[in-house]
């Protein structure tokens, strides 16, 4: 009794102040005018800026989307004589692609490397005569990306015939993705798991910056890594054939995951509220009992979320399988053949196209296509999943 | 209830496997890195030009264009990263449907692929911002619209400007709330209080996040492969307008296209292996400067 008095006493001594000190200011002086803010402009001017400043991450999203989408329009619409006019725009530019040394040098070498057999080296070595080879062959009425020509089972956009189905390229990249999926997940979950649940404090303290550490590794150096080391080592296990395949890039491209699933997990796992866990332990259940069946299930949708960035970031991921998958696009199920994903066909086919080409504007459009991809999954991941975490945790479903 | 407790070891076990897993890949890759290109890693390799066609000789210039590239970087990304940063601390409304959509920006643009920002570079800068300077200002001759450094940094500016961005905002509301107050009752303006007391109080922030930037930039390849980067120059670029040859971009040249891959494994070796050193040494800068300003916190 004494306690609930004590507080009544508390907010009656407090709430005459209150209203002395309320009353007080205007007669010391202050007038209702003399308080309202002083308009300053160079204050109000700052603020405009920085405003429009921080509007700028907004703009770069769409300035993304417009340009990268603007580059692969003329698919749809090109006439013979659109062509015609680019055509004669770009022979200037082509010159300045020769000239730039690094496409000459490309050429001297690239008869002997791995990748040789892969096609992806026939297109590197594109010299002067291709080049005008090309041109004179973009007038034919063939050369156009129709719809037809999209949905194509083959890839094969430098020849006499350009044939630009993405089918395999698609094919490659959901292989290449579910591998590393199926690698990453469960290891970078369970590694939360246990960092959330089971670790010491001094454990987490080794653990959690050493995550972050394999977050901070270039992806040049995983995806070289995985070309000098991972390749001949699983050729050794598994024996298999092609030494650069989608099993080697998948694993390769996991490492590149682990980080993000993990980190987001963990963060989920945490937050979790300890009454749950306490609950549980009180119920007379274990600790792995209340981790895995009272702290995972809850943790669904941040789990969930996790995933879906991870998978962004394999789907998107350039340096890692343009370096160790091989790049031969073919449309097989084996996951010990070479593959050609999206993301790598843009990063080795753009240096050496040609501007306003159907080519370029075919490989813009994968572009577009990735961008629309990972948008969709961030988005998701960031609306519909936090949402439903929100109202778990509250209670609400 | 013995079957209750082998499952749980099992699933325990299971756990701290996963770990131990991804910690033994993180030092078997440092180790492997390390020990192929230690005997290359010397003095002349970091401050000598390639040589006898890539086979021989240092990697300078493609350190050199490494530094400068993301130097330029930093002069684009950090001022907008921490305006904005200040925007979203200091004169957004929380939850506010505006700072909520520039959260949403940031937080896309930081899993937007990097070979889409590539693309970007290309389509935006070179084509269009490059194409229309050297229509208008040179009268058609080729010199903007073209791949170089600028508009390689400004690539990589756009990809690092939410590390900068996070990194600034965390360090802004690390300043005490009532170190703002006192200065708004001291009189001081919200523009002054900004200058005099959020910014200085949170520069550890604002070097984190720079640090971080450049970490991220010099590792990343991807939007650099068709805005600027180069595979030999004989010369280092003296212009903004000149191409450059960067440290991943020389690891991912030296690797899949090099004439002679065994003769140049050392230095391809070596090269990663002072990729690595660098993005690494630069993280744990970053790591000590963050642990600092969360203890100052509590």
């Amino acid at each position: 009794m004494n306690y609930f008095e004590n507080i009544n006493n508390d907010d009656e001594e407090l709430k005459p102040k209150d209203e002395n000190t309320l009353d007080y200011s205007p007669q010391k002086g202050f007038t209702s005018e003399s308080l309202k803010k002083k308009f300053r402009l160079s204050e109000f001017l700052a603020e405009k800026l920085i405003t429009l400043i921080a509007f700028l991450s907004i703009t770069i999203i769409i300035l993304i989307f417009v340009f990268v989408f603007r580059e692969s329009l003329p698919i749809f619409y090109k006439t013979k004589k659109a062509k015609t006019e680019k055509i004669i725009s770009t022979n200037s530019k082509t010159e300045n692609v020769n000239s730039n040394g690094q496409e000459t040098y490309g050429v001297e070498t690239k008869k002997e490397t791995p990748t040789n057999s892969n096609g992806q080296e026939q297109y590197g070595a594109v010299t002067d005569n291709n080049k005008i080879k090309e041109e004179e062959r973009k007038e034919t009425p063939e050369d156009r990306a129709s719809f037809r020509n999209l949905t194509g089972r083959i890839w094969q956009p430098v020849s006499d015939d350009p044939k630009y189905g993405l089918l395999p390229l698609f094919l490659g990249t959901f292989k290449i993705t579910i591998i590393a999926m199926l690698f990453a997940a469960p290891v970078a979950i369970l590694a939360a798991l246990f960092t959330s649940n089971f670790a010491s404090k001094r454990m987490k303290e080794i653990i959690k910056p050493a995550v972050e550490l394999l977050a901070g590794f270039p992806s040049v150096v995983v995806g070289f890594f995985a070309l000098m080391v991972l390749a001949s080592f699983f050729q050794n296990v598994f024996g298999y054939e092609t030494r650069l395949n989608a099993f080697v890039g998948g694993i390769a491209m996991a490492l590149a995951a682990i980080p993000i699933i993990y980190t987001i997990t963990e963060d989920a796992l945490t937050a979790i509220p300890k009454t749950y866990t306490e609950a549980s332990l009180a119920l007379g259940a274990s600790s792995w009992q209340t981790a895995f069946f009272v702290t995972l299930p809850a943790a669904t949708p941040g789990i969930f979320a996790a995933i879906l960035l991870g998978t962004g970031r394999v789907f998107g991921e350039t340096m890692i399988v343009l370096m160790a998958t091989g790049n031969a696009a073919m449309i097989s199920l084996n996951p010990f053949d070479s593959v050609r994903t999206l993301s790598a066909t843009i990063g080795a086919e753009m240096a050496e196209v040609v501007f306003g080409d159907t080519h370029y504007n075919v490989l813009f459009l994968i572009g577009s296509l990735l961008f629309i991809f990972t948008f969709t999954l961030n988005a998701i991941a960031e609306f519909y999943v936090k949402g439903k975490l929100v109202k778990r945790i509250q209670g609400k479903s | 209830m013995n079957r209750n407790k082998l499952k749980g070891r099992i699933i325990i076990g299971l756990t701290g496997f996963s770990v131990i897993l991804i910690l033994a890949i993180i030092v078997i890759m440092i180790s492997i890195i390390i020990y192929n290109g230690r005997s290359n890693f010397t003095w002349e390799f970091l401050t000598k030009f390639p040589t006898d066609g890539m086979t021989k000789g240092g990697i300078f210039p493609a350190i050199y264009g490494t530094a400068l590239m993301v130097i330029v970087m930093s002069i684009a990304a950090v001022p907008f990263g921490t305006i904005t940063a200040i925007y979203l601390t200091e004169y957004a409304k929380e939850n506010s449907v505006i700072s909520k959509t520039i959260r949403f920006a940031v937080r896309t643009l930081a899993v937007v692929p990097s070979i889409i920002f590539g693309l970007f570079g290309l389509g935006f800068f070179i084509k269009f911002v490059g194409g229309n300077i050297d229509n208008i200002f040179l009268g058609g001759t080729l010199k903007w619209a073209q791949p170089n450094i600028l508009w390689a940094s400004l690539t990589m500016a756009l990809l690092t400007l939410p590390v900068v961005i996070v990194s600034v905002e965390e360090a802004m509301r690390a300043v005490p709330k009532e170190m703002r107050e006192a200065s708004l009752a001291l009189g001081a303006t919200k523009w002054q209080t900004i200058i005099k007391v959020v910014i200085p109080g949170s520069i550890s922030g604002i070097m984190t996040g720079t640090i971080l930037a450049v970490s991220r930039g010099a590792g990343e390849v991807a939007p650099i492969l068709f805005t600027g980067a180069a595979y030999y120059l004989a010369s280092l670029p003296t212009s903004l307008s000149d191409q450059f040859m960067n440290l991943g971009y020389h690891i991912y040249i030296m690797s899949t296209q090099s004439t002679n891959v065994d003769a140049t494994m050392p230095i391809q070796y070596a090269t990663t292996m002072v990729l690595l050193l660098l993005t690494f040494t630069l993280n744990f800068t970053a790591v000590i400067i963050r642990a600092r300003i969360r203890r100052k916190k509590v």
